[in-house]
């Protein structure tokens, strides 16, 4: 690596930790009582809100009114987003006239959104409307990432309460997530990324007439619009000559902020962030890249704040950023080693100042290896899943990086709240393994854990390895699994496996060459995100209710320290055996074997 | 849950308005005022004032007077911005050696003369399909070739290849880069093609 990478990378994590510090602090106060005062000019939206809504902020909820809450609105959420995509046609602000969305692809991207998952069966500038991509897509960017927010904040009461019923309002904790941090983040996110020359306007795709014309084959459909196929099965093309670029534009930025900040990740373009639309300039691309891992980072300073010992929250930063720094060395280490077919033949890939060198297949010029690399790794430290390359033409080892930061299940950052609370829950469970081991109560931030705490942890924990993995048996057993792989051999595994750990930990990147906009992809990808979300979200709350029902205990010479380096140890520990044990059959079949055929020059 | 479903139709209702349509109207609006170009797409026009393409978006050029850019994995037809893409190819994928080979071999074609390895960014597809840059080792590759076909002295080219070059940001950020339209835009308007 090229003393320039070091220090991109140095420089991102620096400003990474120098604005998540303040904004946590910011966070913590927006979840008590009072709002801090610059903020306060916005509390009478907020009361607009409740009372048209007619919701009582001073209501507190048990634990199970909470998720009902929440389950609700997520409820309610995805039915409108399925209902705006199956009318678009009929409804306004579809310039391009865009036909309806195909029921399948339209539960599958309903479902996508309201999870926080933003997985992309769908193309965006060829298949959805401005409308859609604003009153469906972008709110549900706002309000899964402010429930995973919500969640968080229930949960983090269930440790600071005492022998309380509720562990608070989700109404109240979404709204504020909402109005307090998404929106005015967003806000200047994207002005800053139009600035840099990321689309924002509701005119029609414009057309330019390029300076050479452009030849290219073109599949001829039938008379009902379907593909035409010669006697070999090979799709009949035509020889077209055009001058012409259509290009596609919209409310990009508006979107693109909100998706970097509350780890959706589903892009305005099929190609998400490596669309120079969407992420024109070096700049632009660290200020998504910061967005992604901010407010993930930001919840660990709050939670320190919230239970009145800030070392409880840099212990768990510390162990989210040695295994994300880890595993970063990795992936910019493969990508720059390359590809040996192309040193085979015969072209350059040093890296200099004048040439990124590498794995550049899939990659854009102006980011080179270091940041695709960099944002591939944080993308899926976080659930977030935009993308600025193309997983698929990644290396094995390069490809392996993503993938199991999706796999370890989205805890090293994680998406916003859901990434502290599932991170919390492995906390659990490495207090819990260490009070076995020396013969002490399992404690945590003041309560004890006891088997039900364990229990909820356990169902959390496994859900989504399991939809992962029973998605994936699927995929490769089925005719219909097999005919999405794009490349033939063990690539084309690697493509379902990932696709289902990306579906169940509610990621959403993809290797993305596997056709998945089919209906069996559609729909057993679709169910996968469901189990993954909220196979998660119930039980945290379960949690978070039983431990707000507690005494707390105080600190005494048994209690186990949870803010020191031997507990970094620890839990670092339990995610790797928990993830590894899991996955490490699998990955052996995909990406670890593609290594060794690579590099033994097959 | 019954109870719960009042407060989420309402509350769903009120931040759709808010998040929906008030954000990105506003966020439109304010990108009118202060950056009219970029809110469009940095639009590139000809002498007439019509559209000849957009400043980040790239363009296929197979033409040995142009500087070609990256591959394009966009279907139908390369460079399509109306439906980006990449190749999704895999590391082992047969797919992949053909392509770069096919590549390697139109290169060496447009221009024999030249010996020094490829740049590997001249020969791989790029994820969006629609990258406006090349590397400058990957303009220098092909610099001897445009000023023949040109008849432009190399240093004076070498100096209009090194305007349309972006540094690091801030030194610092990024690669340094070529943006391809814009620079054989210039060398038309130089030699008076339209």
């Amino acid at each position: 690596m090229t003393i320039n990478g070091y220090v991109q990378i140095l420089l991102y994590l620096v400003l990474l930790l120098l604005l998540a510090w303040p904004l946590g602090i910011y966070m913590a106060r927006i979840y008590g009582e009072t709002v801090p005062g610059f903020v306060r000019w916005l509390a009478p939206v907020e009361r607009v809100l409740y009372r048209l809504s007619g919701v009582r902020p001073e209501v507190d909820m048990p634990w199970t009114r909470y998720a009902f809450a929440a389950l609700t609105f997520n409820l309610v959420g995805t039915l409108v987003v399925y209902a705006l995509q199956r009318l678009q046609a009929v409804l306004p602000l579809n310039p391009q006239a865009m036909a309806n969305v195909t029921p399948d692809l339209a539960f599958n991207t309903a479902v996508s959104f309201a999870t926080n998952t933003n997985w992309q069966s769908y193309g965006g500038e060829s298949t959805l409307s401005y409308l859609v991509q604003m009153v469906g897509l972008t709110v549900q960017n706002f309000l899964s990432a402010a429930t995973g927010m919500a969640v968080l904040v229930a949960l983090l009461r269930g440790f600071t309460r005492k022998e309380a019923r509720g562990v608070g309002n989700f109404w109240v904790d979404m709204t504020r997530s909402t109005l307090y941090v998404l929106l005015p983040l967003s806000l200047m996110l994207a002005l800053a990324l139009i600035s840099q020359g990321v689309t924002q306007t509701f005119a029609p795709y414009s057309t330019a007439k390029m300076l050479q014309a452009v030849t290219y084959d073109n599949p001829v459909n039938d008379a009902n619009g379907q593909p035409l196929k010669n006697a070999k099965g090979e799709p009949v093309t035509e020889k077209k000559i055009t001058q012409e670029q259509s290009l596609a534009v919209g409310p990009v930025a508006s979107q693109v902020a909100i998706k970097q900040l509350g780890t959706n990740g589903g892009g305005f373009f099929n190609v998400n962030s490596a669309h120079p639309f969407e992420n024109p300039t070096p700049l632009s691309n660290i200020l998504e890249m910061l967005a992604i891992l901010l407010i993930p980072a930001a919840l660990c300073f709050t939670l320190g704040h919230f239970v009145g010992d800030r070392r409880q929250g840099h212990a768990i930063l510390a162990a989210m950023s040695i295994v994300l720094v880890a595993l970063l060395a990795l992936c910019v280490g493969a990508e720059q080693s390359g590809n040996p077919l192309f040193d085979r033949l015969g072209v350059a890939t040093q890296a200099s100042d004048t040439s990124p060198g590498g794995n550049m297949e899939g990659k854009e010029v102006r980011f080179g290896i270091v940041n695709a690399a960099l944002w591939a790794t944080v993308t899926t430290a976080a659930s977030n899943g935009s993308v600025n390359a193309m997983h698929d033409s990644f290396t094995p080892l390069g490809g392996i990086v993503p993938m199991g930061l999706i796999q370890l299940g989205e805890v090293i950052f994680g998406g916003v709240g859901s990434g502290l609370y599932g991170m919390i829950l492995f906390a659990l469970v490495a207090v819990f393994v260490a009070g076995l081991m020396i013969g002490r109560t399992p404690e945590y931030l003041g309560k004890k854990i006891e088997a039900f705490e364990m229990k909820m942890a356990a169902v959390a924990i496994l859900t989504p390895c399991l939809a992962a993995l029973i998605g994936t048996a699927a995929g490769v057993v089925s005719p219909a699994g097999v005919a999405g792989i794009a490349n033939p051999g063990i690539h084309g595994f690697s493509e379902i496996l990932y696709a289902f750990s990306s579906a169940s930990n509610n990621n959403g990147s993809a290797f993305a060459g596997l056709s998945a906009n089919t209906p069996f992809y559609n729909a057993a990808l679709g169910v996968a995100m469901l189990f993954g979300r909220f196979w998660v979200i119930v039980p945290v709350l379960a949690v978070a209710g039983s431990l707000a029902a507690k005494k707390t205990i105080p600190t005494s010479a048994g209690t186990l320290p949870t803010h020191t380096p031997l507990f970094v140890t620890l839990l670092i520990g339990t995610v790797i055996i928990v993830g590894a044990l899991t996955f490490l059959p699998a990955l052996a079949l995909g990406p670890i074997v593609e290594h060794v055929t690579m590099i033994s020059g097959q | 849950m019954l109870r719960e479903l009042k407060p989420a139709l309402l509350l769903l209702t009120l931040f759709t308005l808010l998040t929906g349509l008030l954000y990105p109207a506003l966020v439109t609006a304010l990108a009118q005022l202060a950056f009219p170009e970029a809110a469009q797409g940095s639009l590139l026009r000809g002498g007439h004032g019509e559209v000849v393409g957009s400043a980040l978006i790239g363009q296929p050029f197979s033409a040995a007077r142009y500087f070609w850019g990256r591959l394009s994995a966009t279907t139908p037809q390369p460079y399509n911005a109306a439906s980006s893409g990449g190749s999704n190819l895999g590391p082992l994928n047969p797919a992949l050696r053909d392509a770069v080979s096919a590549r390697i071999a139109a290169l060496k074609e447009s221009d024999p003369k030249q010996t020094q390895p490829i740049p590997v960014d001249l020969v791989t597809s790029s994820g969006s399909g629609l990258d406006p840059h090349i590397s400058p080792a990957a303009a220098q590759w092909q610099l001897p070739r445009v000023a023949r076909e040109r008849g432009i002295p190399e240093p004076e080219l070498r100096a209009l290849v090194a305007q349309h070059t972006a540094g690091r940001t801030f030194g610092v950020l990024g690669e340094a880069r070529v943006n391809v339209l814009t620079l054989n835009l210039a060398l038309d308007q130089r030699s008076g093609r339209p």
